[in-house]
């Protein structure tokens, strides 16, 4: 492979591979492997259908190179082209979404937090452990699934609110009510066993206490 | 004015955003001073969103990354020709 161009700016470098320097695309698309796979995944439920669902959006992407328009970040983009992917395959494997029970409509109900009197910071060591990064994972995939897509895109991937409501073809405020009804079902389903995660942790490290 | 904690947790994620009107997170922000629950449902959730947000959460299987760019050579390979 070719010495890699760390620095340069995404826009020449997606023009010097619609010039014909096609192996930059290696280069380009290095950043975002983590977060197509993730949105992938988010859909298909299973890290083989993920991970080739992946492979075919980054290929279609590369196809489609020349359709890109600088409107939109490209990673944005990327990430379109994968829900329309693995959304494809859904449909061509002929998964019928149950609307009504999968997709609860925005105007039902509010969720309520977990209730609790004293929060002790988890740190981010934590993440070491393979039960708590399980824990995590469980939680997110569990989500009802417009929940979790928002949540991944702006918890996980950091996109902010319109690329997220560009992303997904909801409106802002659609994209803020699934965000906090994401945070708060987290909250809900994760801080009790975290927390008691954490006290366990602490009477094992600090036993006279 | 004085706001009931249902109420508050409505507000989490904006004011956790930091993108609450200034008279509005004034207000939750009095309430986060005097309510012991509120103000641990608030941290919890900072907590965890800052949890979630890890690489460690969600890590790409093993060999991801060599069959992507295998299976890109092989397109690209396709295109010169």
């Amino acid at each position: 492979m070719q010495a890699s161009t760390p620095n340069r700016p995404e826009a020449e470098v997606i023009a010097a591979i619609l010039a014909g320097e096609t192996q930059l695309y290696h280069e380009l698309i290095r950043p975002y492997e983590r977060s197509v796979y993730l949105m992938a995944l988010s859909y298909m439920k299973n890290e083989a259908e993920a991970e080739d669902v992946a492979q075919e959006a980054f290929i279609k992407a590369f196809r489609n190179l020349s359709t890109f328009r600088g409107d939109a970040k490209f990673s944005t983009w990327l990430i379109s082209i994968t829900l329309n992917e693995a959304r494809n395959r859904l449909r061509r494997q002929g998964v019928v979404r149950m609307q009504s029970l999968d997709e609860p409509p925005d105007e039902a109900g509010s969720v309520s937090p977990a209730l609790m009197r004293d929060w002790r910071e988890i740190p981010s060591e934590a993440l070491e452990r393979d039960e708590v990064r399980r824990l995590i994972q469980k939680a997110i995939e569990t989500l009802p699934e417009i929940y979790k897509q928002v949540f991944l895109l702006r918890d996980v991937e950091e996109l902010d609110v319109s690329e997220t409501a560009q992303t997904l073809s909801i409106s802002i405020s659609n994209v803020k009510v699934r965000l906090h009804r994401a945070r708060v079902m987290l909250q809900q389903e994760l801080a009790p066993q975290l927390k008691t995660i954490g006290r366990a942790q602490k009477r094992r490290w600090l036993p006279w206490s | 004015m004085v706001i009931e904690c249902k109420h508050v947790w409505n507000y989490i994620s904006e004011y956790l955003d930091g993108t609450l009107p200034e008279e509005t997170r004034t207000i939750v922000q009095r309430h986060l001073e005097h309510c012991e629950i509120c103000s641990a449902i608030l941290d919890s959730t900072r907590n965890i969103i800052i949890l979630t947000a890890d690489d460690r959460v969600f890590e790409l299987p093993v060999g991801f990354s060599e069959r992507l760019h295998a299976r890109i050579d092989l397109e690209l390979a396709e295109t010169e020709r």
